[in-house]
Formats: structure tokens, sequence, C-alpha cells
């Protein structure tokens, strides 16, 4: 917010008060006045003096290039208006194309965190790109869901131990590589969904709905469909 | 085939291309062989194109030209928003604008109903068939 100012410009590069009657007017020579002809100051802290320097005892061979710092802090994708917590969103690509999902919230990767709920459509705990989805205009009820733990880092892929193979033992080592779900996954998703189904329940034929692929039918124009 | 609908002082037309496009308006003045004055309770009465309009069915009694406040009285005692709404044109376009702005929820419903619907019917007429048979 612009202050305004007591020495208004009357043309460019000229303004109204000369510089000594700006002085009068800031009242400056009134403190000095109250503090004995001295404007008052505080004695500047002195720094520390600092500690010799050692020579370092070793010097790169070559001059190594330092890569300049970047405190650059990305933020995640903006969210679209349509799309809020409870919001039932159509999954247009990968394994579960054309499933309804119930939307819970946005990680902070920018990924959407979304379940189908598992009982009603197979679809677990997920994360999806905000790219890939439809929003429809239907909001279920999410109060009762508590989403608090889930970030990327749930998510993210185990790391493998590297293993020095030999051939023939590659191939017996691949029937041992499936790895069963954990139960803490199961749990999770059982404790998202439950309060979930209570209030798709609520709702009549919202469940069927939800356990029904979306597809193009003939006549179907996406570009005129309200969602 | 004569026709029946004809350009006169108070017949009422849909708007079917332009800004104002599905507003049923009252043609209020000709100007030439081209151009009508229209004028709706909700716009300002301007010059349209008779191939912009649709004329209907609906005609209301009003001297040439006649102050907003007359013609708004007279749409109202001619009742024409009732007769449009009940009327099978009036009605077609209803319909058209609520499965317009269906939504997929909306949408995925009427599809049960339909099949509900659908096997209702079945019902009856193999019930019907059966008893033609017997």
């Amino acid at each position: 917010m612009a202050a305004k100012t007591r020495n208004p410009e009357l043309i460019r590069g000229v303004r109204k008060f000369s510089r000594s009657a700006v002085y009068h007017k800031r009242g400056l020579w009134a403190i000095k006045k109250k503090n004995g002809g001295q404007f008052p100051h505080h004695e500047k802290a002195s720094a520390a003096a600092p500690a010799p320097e050692k020579a370092p005892k070793f010097y790169p061979a070559d001059d190594v290039k330092k890569p300049l710092s970047n405190t650059r802090k990305l933020k995640p994708t903006k969210l679209r208006a349509s799309i809020t917590p409870g919001t039932v969103l159509i999954l247009l690509a990968g394994r579960f194309m054309g499933k309804r999902v119930v939307f819970l919230k946005q990680l902070p990767s920018g990924l959407l965190l979304v379940t189908g709920p598992f009982k009603i459509n197979g679809v677990p705990l997920r994360r999806v790109n905000q790219a890939f989805i439809i929003a429809t205009s239907t909001k279920v009820d999410i109060s009762g869901v508590n989403v608090d733990k889930f970030n990327d880092k749930y998510f993210a892929k185990k790391a493998e131990k590297k293993k020095k193979k030999a051939e023939d033992q590659f191939f017996e080592a691949e029937k041992q590589e499936k790895v069963s779900l954990p139960a803490e996954r199961k749990d999770d998703q059982k404790a998202v969904d439950t309060p979930l189904l209570k209030s798709v329940e609520s709702v009549p034929d919202l469940k069927y709905y939800l356990g029904a692929r979306f597809s193009l039918k003939d006549g179907m124009k996406p570009h005129e469909l309200v969602f | 085939m004569p026709f029946k609908r004809y350009v006169e002082i108070g017949r009422v037309a849909l708007v079917n291309y332009g800004k104002e496009y599905g507003k049923l308006v009252v043609i209020v003045d000709v100007i030439d062989q081209n151009r009508a004055l229209v004028d709706a309770p909700d716009m300002v009465r301007s010059q349209m194109n008779f191939k912009r309009l649709s004329l209907t069915d609906i005609k209301i009694d009003i001297k040439r030209v006649p102050r907003k406040k007359a013609l708004l009285e007279a749409m109202e005692a001619a009742d024409v928003k009732g007769k449009w709404e009940k009327s099978s044109w009036g009605r077609k376009l209803i319909v058209q604008k609520r499965r317009a702005s269906l939504n997929d929820f909306d949408r995925f419903k009427l599809m049960l109903a339909k099949i509900k619907r659908a096997s209702i019917v079945r019902q009856e007429l193999t019930k019907l068939k059966k008893n033609s048979s017997a």
C-alpha cells in the first residue's frame, strides 16, 4: 500500500517542497534538540575477529567448478477447482482405465491419492496423475476418513538388494521374485474404506455406479457431456 | 398446403441462430422484406433477420411497436410462457435441455431405470403372449 507522500510531485522532476523544507517537515531537528545536538544512535556491535585461516593442505590438480546453488522449492501441481476431497473421478489410463474412484487428497508430489473403494471396484489406495482423470460433479462424504499418514514415501518402490548372479542361478531366482502385499497395506486399505463404504451406501445406486466402468457409447460427444 | 403461421405483429418466434439462440421473442414490427423488429421481456428491442426466427403457433394481441410495459402485460395476459411449455415443441426443448445437463451419475441412474422399465414391459408381454396362446 503506497503511503500518502507529504511531498507530492508537481511535474516530473519537480517536487513541492525543497530539501530544507522537507528536512524541517520531518522534524529530525526536534529529535536532535532533545538529545543535545546529536541524533541518537547506538554503538555498532563489533564483529568477532575472524580466526586466522590456515593454508589448505590439499589443492585439487585442476580447478573444480562448483555448481551454482539452487534453493528452488517445487510446489505440488495446481489442483483443478473441480477436484475436492470426496469427488468421484474417472481414470482414463492405466490398468484401471474407465474405473470410477473416490479422490482422497493431493500428495506433496502433486499426484492424487485415490481409492476404489477396493471392495467395490478393486482399485486400492493408489496415486494417480491429475492429467489422466476426468472429475465428475458427484461427491462422496469423506469426513470419516483419516488420510494423514499417506505420503509419497509410503508408495515408494522398495530398494532391491543388488546381487551378482551367475547365469544358471538367474532363472531359479526369477521364480522367487514375487512378493506378496504386506499386511500393513491391507490394514490401511480397510481403515480407509470402512467409513467410506458407509457413506457410499447411504446414497442409492452409488455403489453400483462406482463398480461400473465408464465408456463412450454411440452418440456420446465428450465435448458436450456434462460430467 | 397453405401456410398456417404468418409473420404478423404479435407472432411469437423462437430464435434459432445467434447470441439470443433459444429465446422466445415477439415480432413487434416488420422493417422490410427480410428483417423484423423483435422484443422479449429480457432483451433490448432489436432487429432480426427472418432467417434467424422460427415462427411458433402462439400469437399475442398487441398494437404495432408497443411500449415495453404494454408488451409485458400482453404476454402475461396471453400466458405465452405457459402455452409454450405445454406445447409439444416446447416440451421437447425442455427435455433436450434436461438431457444435456445430466451428470455422469445421472446418466448411470437413467440407464438403470431404462433397464428396469424394459424388464417390466417384457414380463407383461410374456404374460400376455402366454394368455393369448393358452
